[in-house]
């Protein structure tokens, strides 16, 4: 075998990544030996199916892809802080820019979303798991082994190159021959099965197990926003599925269908592509509504303003998203009709959020605001989201576009949408949850330092983008010349990406510092919350609600507390949960295998860890595990332990 | 009993489908005019998507979901024919030429 197609040469950097992954896994494998925690590491998270740990660990993940995702971004912006920099070559930089966008849509702000969901979905809507817990683990490590397949593609054989969006005829054999966007197919094939099951198994766990007295009207905003966004997955996914299938033809098989010879056509990638992309867009942003939804009811003392007018923007944000797309390549050559077209549809979408934006000014008029850090992020993210909103239609125009398009004022509006509308809102949703989850609040006095260097230096950061892509800097360039005068605008963002990264590290001491010091909450609701996942006792047990609670209204746990009527009325029964299994795992790490192999067309060894996905299969399948029983008296000596009485 | 225990009804639905692929390579082996080639395209397409939807996904399976039902399919026809009708669109009857 040739071994020489594994290397990545000549940069130090790359060189320096290797040696630091090296360490850092071995580090992992001998800390886990030596406290000897291998047996805990398997049985209470790589078989778990509670979804609450399945969140936990979909959060850890993002966390470590948002800092991966985050050196890429400053090595961008090191690189393009002065005029003839030499600090990464052309091909580097190509690679670097590419793996950044992956990462941090599909790798980042997806499994942060989708984490948030796991742990607060089944509590909000009063249910006791979601309504497939060992399809939720599967859906996990096929997204995480996904993540990895790309992340090693760093120093094994080569990173994607071609842009996020990889974009034919470049994505192609012919002129990316490296494996990079073999990579590319295969890693996003690979988690975008895992999202699509989650997809449907949160569209029946909300349609299908709601507390008592639920009703639809009656959910909590959140679980809105996710049951949409799921509805948005299940059919926008399957778009990005045959796509990504059709570019690994072509890739390994020697298809034609998007080369511009023998009848293949390259634009019709672009095209596909965004069939999905634009969707996907509202994939991360609509559950960041729903969970600004949330903290600002619950910070505003108030409940949500116009609520049937937030479902409805929300419907009809998911029904426009697939109507936009072409928005993306207007200069590809379609005719005025069809970019008419697509304007207007586009500029549509923004009656809807603005709809949003004024229900939640409303909600927080005549409110008694508390400024908790979470809050600050929410009240953050209307201004600026709304600076990206209206560049948003700056750029819908079509004839202004052929002006932006592909220039750092793009880049700059994209940042400006979705760091406030996905980054800030996971941020501020992690707050708010933590206490929910580990039972102890974040410190608010860190968290409340990190916010103003991060929201400070965001603006710092994107907001000379918009003048560099007037001035006529273009995206993608990884150098230029002195004569331009980029220069002094790029130092400036460069210098606010150093305080970013400084508010995101000031960020995880806060969770590290308040682990060892914080007072714990014994009160499982500190932020006076109003929806059901307060009423369960922090940190949650397996069970979630020892009792079913019974639903009158929207609030309803705020309700109770206002009206000293207990939420819980029935008996402690004994309560049916389902068993931990190994199985999705091993699937997990078997999907990695394959997609390695066939990145690298070892044709044997491919077919063999194929048949070992489909025995994996069919041994899930014909699985006879029917759960266990926890009893009544155990139930109740749980809950005396959590919260001091019954019941 | 071991007629229940048999998915006699998954496995008919299998081969049914494996036939209607096979079916519809007479397009590529036979030497048909291309109406024709249509024709057989766009009847072995409609009866595949219906057995999936009837064998596999169990439509009209329970009565008390019709409404979600009819709404999923609406929603699934709207995403559907959205992209179809819109590719088209853009590069065949909005192309600039």
């Amino acid at each position: 075998m040739d071994l020489e197609k594994f290397k990545v040469h000549g940069e130090p950097l790359i060189y320096g990544a290797m040696v630091s992954i090296a360490l850092a896994t071995i580090g992992i494998l001998v800390g886990l030996t030596y406290f000897k925690k291998w047996g805990y590491l398997w049985r209470e998270w790589l078989t778990t199916v509670d979804h609450k740990k399945i969140g936990v660990m979909y959060i850890l993940a993002a966390l470590l892809m948002l800092f991966r995702g985050g050196v890429d971004a400053m090595m961008m912006r090191l690189q393009t802080a002065a005029p003839e920099m030499k600090f990464l070559d052309a091909q580097h930089y190509n690679e670097v820019f590419t793996t950044h966008g992956l990462i941090m849509i599909l790798f980042m702000a997806m499994p942060f979303i989708i984490g948030l969901m796991n742990v607060i979905i089944p509590l909000q809507i009063g249910a006791r798991d979601v309504a497939f817990p060992r399809l939720n683990a599967v859906s996990f490590w096929l997204f995480f082994f996904g993540a990895m397949l790309l992340n090693i593609s760093f120093v094994i054989g080569g990173s994607p190159d071609a842009g996020w969006s990889a974009y034919f005829p470049l994505a192609s054999l012919e002129f990316s021959p490296t494996v990079g966007n073999n990579y590319y197919s295969l890693a996003l094939q690979i988690s975008g099965i895992g999202t699509l099951i989650t997809g449907v198994n949160f569209i029946v766990t909300i349609l299908k197990m709601r507390a008592p007295g639920m009703t639809l009207m009656k959910m909590p905003m959140f679980t809105w926003s996710v049951l949409i966004t799921n509805i948005i997955i299940v059919f926008a996914f399957p778009v990005l599925t045959v796509a990504l299938a059709l570019m690994m033809f072509d890739r390994l098989f020697g298809s034609q269908f998007f080369t511009m010879a023998n009848g293949g056509m390259d634009m019709l990638w672009a095209n596909l592509f965004w069939v999905w992309g634009h969707p996907e867009v509202y994939i991360v942003i609509l559950p960041a509504f729903g969970i600004y939804s949330e903290i600002i009811a619950t910070f505003s003392k108030k409940n949500l303003y116009g609520y049937t007018s937030m479902v409805f923007s929300m419907v009809i944000i998911s029904l426009l998203s697939f109507l936009v797309w072409a928005h993306h390549f207007y200069t590809m050559g379609q005719g005025v009709m069809v970019n008419s077209f697509f304007s207007i549809t586009t500029m549509a979408i923004a009656v809807p959020t603005g709809v949003k934006i004024f229900n939640w000014l409303f909600t927080l008029r005549k409110g008694r605001i508390t400024f908790t850090t979470p809050m600050l992020y929410t009240l953050a993210f209307i201004p600026i989201f709304t600076i990206g909103g209206v560049t948003g239609v700056m750029l819908a125009m079509a004839s202004a576009d052929y002006q932006y398009h592909n220039t750092m004022f793009l880049v700059a509006h994209f940042h400006y949408v979705l760091i406030p509308g996905a980054v800030f809102a996971v941020i501020a949703g992690f707050h708010y949850w933590f206490p929910k989850v580990f039972g102890f609040r974040l410190n608010e006095r860190l968290g409340k330092h990190a916010f103003w260097w991060i929201i400070i230096s965001f603006n710092v950061t994107f907001f000379p983008l918009f003048f560099l892509g007037l001035m006529g800097m273009t995206r993608r360039m990884y150098t230029y010349s002195e004569e331009t005068g980029f220069g002094p605008l790029n130092m400036l963002s460069f210098a606010g990406a150093v305080g970013l990264a400084i508010g995101f590290v000031l960020l995880v001491y806060n969770i590290y510092w308040s682990t060892r010091y914080m007072p714990r909450d014994t009160t499982s609701d500190p932020w006076d919350g109003r929806t059901l996942e307060w009423a369960t006792p922090s940190p949650i047990p397996a069970y979630n609600f020892a009792v079913v609670p019974k639903v009158k209204s929207l609030d309803p746990f705020w309700e109770a507390k206002q009206k000293k009527v207990s939420l819980f009325e029935d008996k402690i029964t004994k309560i049916h949960l389902p068993n931990n299994t190994g199985k999705p795992f091993i699937l997990g790490v078997i999907f990695f295998f394959l997609g390695f192999f066939l990145v690298f067309s070892m044709w044997v060894p491919a077919i063999v860890a194929g048949v070992g996905v489909i025995v994996m299969l069919a041994a899930m399948s014909f699985d006879q595990d029917h759960g266990f029983y926890v009893s009544a008296e155990e139930v109740i000596a749980t809950e005396k332990k959590l919260r001091g009485e019954t019941v | 009993m071991i007629k229940q225990l048999f998915p006699i009804r998954h496995v008919m639905g299998y081969l049914a489908s494996l036939v209607l692929s096979a079916a519809a390579l007479i397009v590529i082996y036979g030497d048909l005019s291309h109406a024709a080639n249509v024709v057989v395209l766009t009847v072995t397409a409609i009866i595949q998507a219906s057995l999936q939807l009837f064998v596999f996904m169990h439509i009209g399976e329970s009565a008390d979901t019709k409404k979600e039902l009819y709404i999923n399919i609406a929603y699934a026809l709207f995403v559907g024919l959205i992209t179809l009708f819109g590719t088209l669109f853009i590069f065949v009857w909005g192309w600039y030429a």
